[in-house]
């Protein structure tokens, strides 16, 4: 029973491909979106029970739903890992995923293809489940790409605008990148432990020398930095907003990105071993935190200001993981996606109620047009700053904390530089969006309207949720939330108490006031006296110039990368089109020119040899077919004749003794 | 007692009259006549030789030609009739469709 219902889940969402995918356009956009909405309710629904399961202890479990490849030595089942990790994950990728299914109602409403956006929607939610939830490195693969594929289907939702497919193809061709690291790391785990099982994995990860549990974890790094867009592959994930904004919340900020972080605190055994690994992805993560939130701090489009922000806090997961703070980058991926899927769907009402604009300069004082959206969305931009007690503050400051305490004051210092500039972009978003005098036309104006209760109920039960998220993981480093995930993480090494409680409550208030600067800051550039930024933004030209163009890193990667792979694409566009074409023209012309010759030789020579023959036969034949007259009397003549030159013939024979008709008569 | 020369002739007599009747007459009638001649002659020679070797298996075989000759003649007949009916002929040089 317990089985069926972990079998259930990923099942759920998978009919409702299946019905809405093959049959979805026999009926209409309501019964689509309130099948693909319930599937996932439902899995949702079996996701608590399993939870609630776990919460009663029972503990970690296994389910295999297939046997699927077996023999010899070589065992990989569609089975599926239910622990303390996969249930945390469970809840929030069904939770969230399901309140932005409902949003997707309202927000896709009308739009062309509504029953194919579901379809890719919960195919990603089946693709993502299989991530969360596989029990072997296989399935999660399976999901890895899934989730990569559907990211793909759903950023280039709106294919015929070139802006879409070539984001797209983006995001595929750089997860492909990371994917392939992600293989050889699924290799190489195969190749030392002869299996695929995380239970065995990590049962015999004992044995396994500290390189190549180094090489190990960095191949899965550089998987998890292309899912999870870190530096330096990053790229993506800003350009991946031509998506709608439900795709971007549950894809690009919930869920599909913080696969990466998933799968490292999966792998914690191995990166345990494995310290400058760990130390590459603290780095990696930091650095991530603090580049893009320069970034976002002068980016115009406000699903792109999110973008980084999303690039940036999951740079504090991998800074949390690198750290060996496991417990505080699950807790803050839980929070964000609360957050941060708050923060894109509420932007995806300001976007919907200003019918379509994303750019911040022509929004302004929609405070009291939309209340509802202005409210959450300040709540969100309240969690995701770092202000008590919201959601964010709490799992921020516990990788924070974390990073102060083991004695890692550079990342720390990353990354509270980090909040400081997470802080202010929020606020100064949320004050360009909301506050100040309105710069809208006067078409937009008129026609601003607050969206409909389907959207804005998800974002109140998210708003609800960036308010409480935090508290399971009260008090810090000991919450509920901790006591829970231990199981999972339970070997991390670094993941001891350390710090006193003074300490604590001195870092969670200079963390508290570095969000109060970044807030205060945002109120007098943006609020109190509007012409500040742009007088410091002209201050430094060359600085603002390259945060507005994101350090010209697609630039640089188009110049290092792009061109050049296109400069040999299209060398070997030529050598194939001149050389090899040419080759094979040449053999079809030589053949040409062969039969020609042939068949001239066959014409004039054996045709002609032929004829010789056939009339030659013709002449004699035209000669001696005058031997049958037709006359009977003739015939019989003849064979008169014959006789009588067979009976002298057989007389001389007989008189002279048989001689002369050949030795072998005698 | 008649000696055997003498049937050998008289047989070598009636061939040959039956066989020149065959090469220069040119009535079909005629010519079927002929060869139930030159048959017979075949015959006289049978019927000779059965006698003279006190055999009876020439007289048997015979007895076969002529049954065989009365079929012959019947399906020769017949072929001059139809031949007759479509050319008003039984002139055999007129006779000479199966040819080249």
């Amino acid at each position: 029973m317990y089985d069926w219902l972990v079998i259930a889940i990923p099942v759920l969402p998978l009919v409702a491909v299946l019905l809405n995918g093959l049959v979805g356009s026999r009926y209409s956009h309501d019964v689509a979106g309130r099948l693909a909405s319930g599937s996932v309710g439902l899995s949702f629904a079996c996701a608590l029970a399993v939870f609630a399961n776990q919460l009663q202890g029972r503990g970690a479990h296994e389910v295999v739903a297939y046997r699927w490849i077996f023999g010899g030595d070589l065992n990989i089942n569609l089975a599926f890992l239910i622990d303390p990790l996969t249930c945390i994950m469970l809840l929030v990728v069904t939770g969230v995923g399901f309140l932005i299914h409902l949003y997707s109602i309202g927000y896709m409403h009308g739009e062309e293809g509504f029953t194919r956006f579901f379809t890719y929607m919960n195919l990603f939610m089946v693709s993502m489940l299989l991530l969360v939830m596989g029990n072997n490195y296989v399935v999660l693969f399976i999901g890895w790409e899934g989730v990569g594929l559907c990211s793909y289907l759903l950023i280039g939702y709106y294919y015929d605008k070139v802006s879409a497919a070539k984001a797209a193809t983006k995001a595929f061709v750089v997860n492909r990148i990371g994917d392939a690291g992600f293989l050889l790391a699924i290799f190489l785990v195969f190749y030392n432990f002869g299996t695929l099982d995380y239970t065995q994995v990590f049962a015999k990860a004992g044995a396994l020398s500290p390189q190549m549990a180094t090489a190990i974890a960095l191949c899965l790094l550089v998987g998890a930095v292309g899912k999870s867009a870190q530096i330096p592959l990053y790229t993506w994930l800003p350009d991946a907003m031509e998506g709608p904004t439900p795709v971007s919340a549950l894809i690009h900020a919930a869920t599909m990105v913080t696969a990466g972080v998933y799968m490292i605190v999966r792998n914690h055994v191995l990166y345990d071993m494995a310290p400058v690994a760990m130390t590459t992805v603290a780095v990696v993560g930091g650095c991530t935190a603090l580049f893009a939130a320069t970034i976002g701090l002068v980016q115009t489009d406000i699903k792109r200001v999110l973008a980084y922000s999303t690039v940036s806090q999951l740079g504090y997961m991998f800074l949390g993981c690198g750290i060996g703070a496991y417990t505080a980058a699950i807790f803050h991926l839980m929070t964000h996606a609360f957050f941060k899927a708050l923060l894109f769907l509420s932007a995806g009402s300001v976007i919907h109620a200003l019918g379509g604009e994303q750019d911040i300069r022509k929004m302004g004082g929609l405070k009291k047009k939309i209340p509802v959206t202005h409210a959450v969305f300040l709540i969100g931009t309240l969690a995701i700053a770092g202000i008590f007690p919201f959601a964010g503050f709490w799992s921020k400051d516990e990788i924070m904390a974390h990073a102060f305490v083991h004695h890692h004051y550079g990342l720390y210092a990353m990354a509270a530089t980090g909040a400081l500039l997470t802080s202010f972009y929020m606020f100064r978003l949320t004050y360009l969006t909301f506050y100040g005098p309105s710069r809208m036309d006067h078409h937009t104006e008129a026609h601003v309207h607050e969206s409909p209760w389907i959207m804005l109920g998800p974002l109140v039960v998210l708003a609800g949720l960036s308010l409480s998220g935090g508290f399971p993981g009260v008090p810090p480093e000991n919450g509920w939330f901790h006591h829970f995930l231990h199981p999972s993480v339970a070997a991390g090494v670094a993941e001891d108490h350390g710090g006193s409680l003074e300490l604590i409550i001195g870092l969670m208030g200079a963390a508290t006031v570095i969000a109060l600067i970044g807030w205060g800051v945002a109120h007098y550039l943006y609020s109190v006296d509007p012409e500040t930024a742009d007088q410091w933004a002209a201050k430094s030209p060359a600085t603002y110039a390259t945060l507005l163009n994101k350090y010209y890193v697609d630039e640089i990667y188009d110049f290092l990368i792009v061109e050049p792979i296109k400069a040999l694409g299209r060398a070997w566009d030529w050598f194939d089109k001149t050389i090899i074409d040419g080759l094979v023209r040449g053999v079809a012309e030589l053949t040409e020119r062969g039969a020609w010759l042939s068949t001239w030789i066959e014409k004039h020579v054996v045709y002609a040899g032929l004829n010789v023959i056939g009339y030659a036969n013709h002449l004699t034949a035209r000669t001696w077919r005058r031997l049958q007259s037709g006359q009977v009397h003739h015939y019989a003549a003849i064979i008169v004749a014959g006789l009588f030159i067979l009976v002298h013939l057989a007389y001389i024979w007989w008189t002279t003794g048989m001689v002369g008709f050949g030795v072998a008569l005698r | 007692m008649v000696p055997l020369s003498a049937y050998v002739a008289v047989s070598a007599i009636l061939f040959a009259t039956g066989l020149v009747g065959v090469l220069i007459r040119r009535n079909f009638i005629i010519v079927l006549m002929s060869v139930e001649i030159m048959l017979n002659a075949a015959n006289i020679n049978l019927v000779a030789f059965s006698h003279y070797l006190e055999s009876m298996t020439g007289q048997i075989v015979a007895l076969f030609v002529i049954a065989i000759a009365a079929g012959e003649a019947a399906v020769g007949l017949a072929i001059i009739i139809v031949v007759f009916r479509g050319k008003i002929s039984t002139n055999v040089d007129e006779m000479n469709l199966l040819k080249w």
